[in-house]
């Protein structure tokens, strides 16, 4: 492992340096059919799960193939991805915003040939390398974020729920049963990156212990102020502690006052939280981001606690199974999930799904908690 | 030969979906062989030590990355994600473990030619390990040492014309949805706005200025497949002004069952056959729809482009010609005080090259406020909710418009501008006195 120079020069680091290009221009990248009808579409159609056609004003027509991915992909994966695309597509191809892979070709004549070369992928494990599915009311991919592979807050992992639940939801990937399409999304902690608090299922990693505190150097390592501007329910104060007769500053944390959401952690590297019983998951359902018929929605939290089960985390995968089907047998058509759940109640969404409802769904969270609770004496039995 | 046991992880190869751990473990074996001779810049075995330290954190149930790590290439006060593993004795090969963001092309379209590139440069330099993408977008380089980010960003500069993303307290990495490259319903060009928008911050982006993170995202359209609403401080979503445009032959072969409802994304029931009542007209929102007849007609003024009658019959119903945008602010997760959602603060602005009314009249006056009055780590969404709506109408110079609100307030704790009010606010209690006694 000699090194091996790119040409950049340490003496002298700012020389030869080249800043803020930016990304490659979009259209260095579009498939010919594309950059040529661009902004002149004229309908589009799922021909099969997983199968799009666009048609032009020209007559023009490109047939797009969608297929899973794992999002955490090997260079060796990728490169797989461009020997088919060399093989079909002329060399293009491109990923969704759901980190799915789209392989595009300009023939109906060329869409079997590359259904049957991606079917016939398959990993040393036996799973598919490129399900074909993904599109119209199915389940899509997960969108997800790092957890044990690299970052340092999460409460639970990634990439291990997404396979586990993708796997029992599989075959609504690759079909179009439902009555609405049925987005899921995973964040291993509440800072939330990605789309937990916008899809109709969330799988939210939680913590249920308040932080320890490595007072001894905790002022060391961490902006006290920052630490305590960082708690949403003000459990933080600054604090003297003694420490083999040495007084040190740190800071407090009222226990009662804590509900475990490791933003303080964010901040402050003495102050970590994670445990093996105490964490676990949180499922939230109801959210979409799309303006049609109804606007935005948040997702709501129905069930309060899952334990991790690593590596296959049954109860959570079971449970949102069983959500998708009663949604899937009780909604009407168009109706998201979250349109579902208010139309009929989300009392009569909790007895429907058979879920436990607990004081932990209930809102207590500063004075926009009064407007979740029922000002009404409109309700079921 | 592995070399850790990963007993908890093997069975994660197992079921349809690709299994990520399938994946990681031929990439393990193909650096092991190095078949090609690559001069490896970090250790051999860093993906084996990947899977091991993974499969420890299954074990415990937490993670093994130790907080933070301040990381990073001159000129830049962003763009990698340092990461360092808490047992790097166990597992040498991820002691260095950072993370690069490298900005991503609009709509995510690529040739071969270049992924073969970003590969050969990251086999090399990296684990070979990637995101494709991050939830911003960027193509994430997921595990390298520090030696080697000056040199894989030298690599991507000076080699392939490509630069970091955004990462810490500034612009992130734009994004956009496939707008007008594959989708009918675009009503601006969301990757010509992306870019141009990029390129113009690129300073922004790269240098930490910001009281905390900021992000744009560009529908094209209300259906919202970036999801710029839920996932972007500045929002743009298309839109129209003028009539939805209407194929009545083809409303007939909707109701004939020619044509199938939403593009035949329900193909997989039996939902019947196609009520265009029942599926179109009783659930557009605003009741704006009715059959005359055998015409379909849309009562255009009512109508609050929701895109659901479009939805279902694409080859019938087109967006209108006058097209633009709205943008909508304040989106953000729960940290500190609560998830938000953007909130309309520009009804319809046009979207046309340069874009200068969108930088000059709305996002730069943004952020001069923000950039002034907002608190350490305070978002947007949260420097709207202490200053208020009205500040940024005023920050906009704009009229309070109705749009801007889903419902007038109901309590009555009204503010009023001191000139606003008949004679001001500085009052002489004698005055008072002479006419009410004490
Ligand atoms: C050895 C010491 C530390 C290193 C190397 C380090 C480095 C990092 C890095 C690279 C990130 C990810 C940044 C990103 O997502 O853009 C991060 C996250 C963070 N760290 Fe640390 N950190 C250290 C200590 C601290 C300290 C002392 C504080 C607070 C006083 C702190 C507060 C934060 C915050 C606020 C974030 C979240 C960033 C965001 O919201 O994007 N860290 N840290
Ligand atoms: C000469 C001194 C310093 C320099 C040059 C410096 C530079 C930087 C840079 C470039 C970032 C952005 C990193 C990123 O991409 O996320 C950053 C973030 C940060 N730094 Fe510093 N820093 C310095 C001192 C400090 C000190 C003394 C503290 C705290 C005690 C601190 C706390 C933080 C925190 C909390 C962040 C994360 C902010 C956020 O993402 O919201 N820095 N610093
Ligand atoms: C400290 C460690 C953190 C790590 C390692 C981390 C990692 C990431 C990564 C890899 C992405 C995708 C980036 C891309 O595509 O360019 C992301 C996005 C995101 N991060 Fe973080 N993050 C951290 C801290 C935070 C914090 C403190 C917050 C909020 C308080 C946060 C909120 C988000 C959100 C909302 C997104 C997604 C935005 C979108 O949908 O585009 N993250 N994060
Ligand atoms: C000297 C001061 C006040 C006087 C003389 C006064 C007088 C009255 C009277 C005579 C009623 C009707 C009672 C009935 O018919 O049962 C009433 C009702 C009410 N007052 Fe006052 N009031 C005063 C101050 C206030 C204040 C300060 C508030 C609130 C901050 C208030 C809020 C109400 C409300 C909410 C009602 C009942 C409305 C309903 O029936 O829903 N009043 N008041
Ligand atoms: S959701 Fe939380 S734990 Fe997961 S990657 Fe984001 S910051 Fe890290
Ligand atoms: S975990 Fe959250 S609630 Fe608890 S002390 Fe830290 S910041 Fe406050
Ligand atoms: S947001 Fe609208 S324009 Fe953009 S891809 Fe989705 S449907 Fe098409
Ligand atoms: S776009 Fe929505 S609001 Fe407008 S006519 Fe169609 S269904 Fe009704």
């Amino acid at each position: 492992m000699a090194f091996v120079s790119s040409g950049y020069n340490p003496e002298k680091p700012m020389e030869n340096r080249i800043t803020d290009i930016g990304p490659r221009k979009y259209d260095e990248f579009y498939p010919p059919v594309i950059a040529k009808n661009k902004g002149k579409w004229l309908y589009h159609e799922y021909l099969q799960p997983g199968v799009l056609v666009h048609v032009a004003e020209s007559g023009d027509e490109v047939y797009t193939v969608r297929c899973g991915g794992a999002r955490l992909m090997s260079t060796g994966l990728i490169r797989e991805i461009c020997e088919i695309a060399d093989k079909h597509c002329g060399g293009h191809v491109r990923w969704t915003t759901r980190n799915n892979v789209e392989f595009m070709v300009d023939d109906k004549s060329k869409v079997q040939p590359l259904l049957d070369d991606l079917a016939g992928r398959k990993f040393a494990g036996g799973s598919f390398k490129f399900p074909v599915g993904g599109t119209g009311a199915g389940v899509s991919n997960i969108v997800h974020t790092q957890g044990w592979i690299h970052c340092h807050t999460p409460a639970t992992d990634a990439s291990g729920p997404v396979k586990a639940v993708m796997d029992e939801v599989f075959a609504d990937f690759q079909n179009h049963r439902m009555p609405a399409h049925v987005r899921v999304s995973l964040a291993c902690c509440l800072n939330m990156c990605g789309a937990v608090h916008c899809s109709d299922i969330a799988i939210l990693g939680y913590h249920r212990k308040p932080p320890m505190l490595d007072h001894e150097y905790l002022d060391k390592m961490c902006e006290i102020p920052l630490a305590i501007a960082s708690c949403p329910t003000a459990a933080i104060k600054p604090a003297k502690v003694e420490i083999g007769g040495q007084k040190l500053n740190s800071v407090a944390v009222n226990n009662d006052r804590c509900m475990y959401c490791g933003n303080c952690y964010t901040m402050c590297p003495s102050m970590p939280l994670a445990d093996t019983e105490g964490d676990g998951i949180v499922i939230m359902a109801g959210g979409k981001v799309s303006n049609r018929i109804t606007a935005p929605k948040f997702s709501k939290v129905v069930v309060a606690f899952i334990p991790n089960e690593a590596p296959r985390w049954p109860t959570t995968a079971k449970t949102i199974k069983n959500m998708i089907e009663v949604y899937a047998a009780d909604a009407r058509k168009y109706e998201r999930f979250g349109e579902w759940a208010e139309r009929i109640g989300w009392e009569r969404f909790f007895d429907k799904c058979k879920l436990d409802f607990s004081h932990h769904l209930i809102d207590d969270f500063r004075d926009p908690a009064y407007y979740t609770w029922r000002q009404t004496t409109q309700f079921k039995f | 030969m592995a070399k850790h046991e990963t007993p908890m992880l093997d069975q994660l190869e197992s079921g349809p979906w690709p299994s990520f751990v399938s994946d990681l473990k031929a990439q393990a074996e193909k650096r092991a062989k190095n078949e090609e001779g690559i001069n490896f810049q970090i250790p051999v075995d860093v993906v084996d030590d990947l899977l091991g330290v993974l499969e420890l954190s299954y074990k415990h149930g937490r993670t093994h990355w130790k907080h933070g790590g301040i990381v990073g290439v001159f000129g830049y006060g962003g763009g990698v994600i340092g990461r360092y593993c808490d047992q790097p004795q166990q597992f040498p090969g991820v002691a260095h473990f950072h993370t690069m963001r490298v900005a991503q092309p609009g709509g995510k379209f690529y040739t071969t030619d270049y992924l073969r590139q970003i590969c050969d440069i990251w086999d090399m330099r990296g684990s070979g390990i990637t995101n494709m993408h991050g939830s911003t977008g960027d193509i994430i380089f997921l595990g390298t040492t520090t030696p080697q980010l000056e040199e894989v960003f030298f690599e991507l500069t000076h080699n392939m014309n490509q630069d970091l993303g955004g990462s810490g307290s500034n612009l992130r990495t734009p994004a956009d949805c496939i707008g007008q490259a594959r989708c009918e319903y675009a009503c601006y060009d969301t990757q010509d706005l992306c870019y141009d928008l990029t390129q113009e911050y690129q300073d922004e982006l790269h240098r930490p200025a910001f009281p905390y993170k900021f992000k744009f995202k560009f529908d094209g359209c209300p259906n919202c497949c970036v999801a710029s609403i839920a996932r972007s401080d500045l929002s743009f979503i298309g839109t129209w002004k003028d009539d939805i445009k209407i194929d009545q032959e083809a409303v007939q072969a909707y109701i004939g069952g020619e044509l199938p409802p939403n593009a035949g994304a329900h193909s997989g029931r039996d939902w019947g056959k196609f009520d265009i009542q029942k599926e179109v007209i009783d659930r557009c929102p605003t009741e704006c729809m009715w059959m005359d007849g055998k015409t379909l007609k849309i009562d255009n003024r009512e109508c609050t482009r929701c895109m659901h009658c479009i939805n279902v019959m694409p080859r019938a119903l087109r967006i209108g010609d006058e097209r633009g945008l709205s943008i909508l602010a304040g989106a953000k997760a729960p940290i500190l005080d609560g998830a938000q959602m953007g909130t309309l603060i520009v009804p319809f602005i046009e979207a046309e090259a340069p874009y200068t009314k969108i930088k000059e009249e709305v996002i730069e006056p943004i952020w001069d406020w923000w950039m002034e009055e907002g608190k350490n780590r305070e978002r947007l969404g949260e420097l709207m909710k202490r200053q208020g709506l009205q500040r940024v109408i005023e920050v906009l110079g704009v009229d309070p418009d109705p749009r801007m609100v889903q419902e007038p307030r109901h309590n009555p704790y009204i503010f009023w501008k001191e000139e606003e009010v008949e004679g001001g606010f500085d009052r002489d209690i004698n005055e008072f006195r002479k006419y009410h006694q004490r």
